[in-house]
């Protein structure tokens, strides 16, 4: 059953990839779970689609962007994105909830509009929403590849800076921390991880990989570095049980993936007593 | 000059501040000796965390100025060797997953400073500062299940952990029962006592700590008194009614009236006003 992963060249490039994306989301997540922005990641999957919208779209009249990855202009209205729920947040100071429906509607409904003027749904565009086995290309893998190390560089660092600011904003500022350059390159980041995750579980179920492992590991967790690797090695068994699942049973892997995690979380819950 | 200024811990000079339209300190003007144990009292909705805020470099007076060991405010940088621990109902969520040792580690971070780890010496330092506060034996104990009392040590140790030479405390026995709080002043007297750490005590709580502070601050918007807690306790009626405005002893002993919720400080302040 394994073994057809490592027949093909391009189901290894997919494995391994989405292994990576097991790693990524979840770690992530963990940060945007303790500091109640679960739905951020929603919010910022739905601008993704709006840049891969944009970019099929522009594909059709600008030969340059027809071989340009779409993922590519994703990550950018990604980001873009991110930086504008930022703003959002001190336009609306005291209702600052608000700006991840603004964001996750207006992701969606630019991204309609693209959709419609390019060439209504396809293919593609059904892999971009709901991920795929095998859109995964050998770019593709050295992307996600070179982000797991920036990534993984960047929790490294900042680890203590960032659960501080999560547990205690006010104290975390007090003691000199610099609150907007983490702020803001967390949200980066963030928006750069969804970017390239949806081509394994797709743009709908990006959030999913980042809150449902994070949930499942905070019912057996005590300490915060526990909750990291829980949700971790929870994350790699929903991505390998997903893919396989998805490509004997012929099914979109991001349907696969979410539903081998909620599994894990129904079990989890039934044997954890709750608090 | 030099050397007295640096007798003070904190200066504050002509100090106001307004929220929107409305005035919640007027001209204060105060220093605070090195190696004093202030008690700050005042009614609900007095001034008093506005004013700790306005310490901490939280908030910016809208006239005046406030130094810390002698330097400016808008230019102190050595924010390590100020600790504070504030109303714990406001600043912690306590379904976050951390170890009491993971929290008191975050009392060093802003010391460590960024790109570096904790070193064996830092952590040996986290385990004496949990030993101090008598917490060792929930060293790896997840901070969500422990008592009110418990986690204020906790906090104390985050905020101890870090050796500062001033320590200010918002409210910290809020939530806390009553036979906890005697034993809580009597850790803060020993510790003024011995490692002649400067402390702020802010409370609305007037009667218990009179025995353990060597000064206290009346708040109303202006400064009532500052002075020894000698001449306080002497003065004290006379003092209470002039910043009340009437006879207070019911709110000393009045515990219920302890409230997590802030935006109802005027109101409250308004109500036992009336009482």
């Amino acid at each position: 059953m394994i073994e057809v992963f490592f027949q093909f060249e391009f189901l290894r490039y997919s494995l391994f990839t989405g292994l990576m994306i097991g790693i990524l989301a979840p770690a992530i997540g963990v940060f945007l779970v303790v500091r109640r922005l679960s739905l951020m990641a929603d919010a910022l999957s739905h601008i993704t689609l709006t840049g891969i919208a944009f970019s099929l779209l522009l594909g059709r009249t600008v030969p340059f962007f027809a071989a340009l990855n779409p993922v590519y202009m994703g990550m950018l209205f990604s980001v873009v994105g991110s930086l504008a729920v930022d703003r959002l947040g001190h336009v609306y100071r005291y209702y600052k909830e608000l700006a991840i429906p603004i964001i996750l509607s207006s992701g969606i409904g630019i991204g309609v509009v693209f959709i419609s003027l390019a060439d209504g749904f396809n293919n593609d565009l059904f892999n971009y929403l709901f991920g795929s086995v095998i859109a995964v290309s050998q770019a593709d893998f050295y992307l996600v590849l070179a982000l797991l190390f920036a990534v993984s560089l960047f929790i490294i660092l900042f680890y203590k800076e960032l659960l501080f600011l999560s547990f205690d904003e006010e104290q975390a500022i007090v003691s000199g921390l610099p609150r907007s350059f983490l702020h803001l390159s967390f949200m980066i980041v963030t928006a750069v991880v969804i970017g390239v995750s949806m081509q394994i579980v797709g743009i709908l179920l990006v959030s999913a990989l980042m809150t449902l492992p994070v949930a499942a590991a905070m019912r057996l967790a005590d300490s915060f570095k526990q909750m990291l690797m829980y949700s971790i090695v929870i994350g790699e068994i929903s991505v390998l049980a997903g893919m396989f699942s998805a490509f004997h049973l012929d099914l979109a892997p991001g349907g696969t993936i979410v539903m081998t995690n909620l599994l894990i979380l129904t079990i989890i819950i039934m044997f954890t007593k709750s608090d | 000059m030099a050397n007295e200024k640096r007798s003070f811990a904190v200066e504050v000079t002509n100090v106001s501040f307004a929220y929107d339209q409305q005035n919640v300190l007027e001209d204060i003007q105060m220093n605070i000796s090195k190696g004093s144990f202030l008690g700050l009292v005042g009614p609900n909705g007095s001034g008093k965390s506005t004013l700790i805020k306005l310490m901490l470099g939280l908030l910016k007076p809208d006239s005046g100025e406030i130094k810390l060991f002698g330097t400016d405010i808008k230019h102190f940088e050595q924010w390590n060797k100020i600790g504070f621990v504030s109303q714990k109902a406001n600043s912690f969520n306590s379904g976050f997953p951390a170890t009491v040792f993971e929290v008191v580690s975050m009392g060093l971070y802003g010391k460590v400073g960024l790109f570096r780890f904790l070193s064996k010496k830092d952590k040996q330092k986290v385990k004496e500062t949990i030993a101090q506060v008598g917490m060792s034996e929930y060293e790896k104990t997840n901070i969500g299940n422990l008592s009110g009392g418990q986690q204020q040590r906790v906090f104390i140790a985050r905020a101890l952990v870090s050796s500062p030479d001033l320590l200010i405390l918002d409210e910290p026995t809020v939530g806390v029962d009553q036979q906890s709080v005697a034993n809580f002043y009597y850790m803060l007297e020993k510790l003024n006592r011995e490692s002649g750490i400067t402390l702020i005590l802010v409370t609305h709580d007037v009667g218990a700590m009179t025995d353990y502070v060597t000064d206290v601050a009346c708040l109303n918007k202006c400064l009532h008194f500052h002075g020894g807690s000698d001449d306080f306790a002497e003065n004290k009626d006379s003092m209470m009614s002039k910043m009340y405005g009437h006879d207070v002893h019911l709110l000393e002993h009045n515990h219920d009236h302890h409230d997590h919720d802030h935006s109802h400080d005027h109101d409250h302040a308004g109500r036992s006003a009336d009482d």
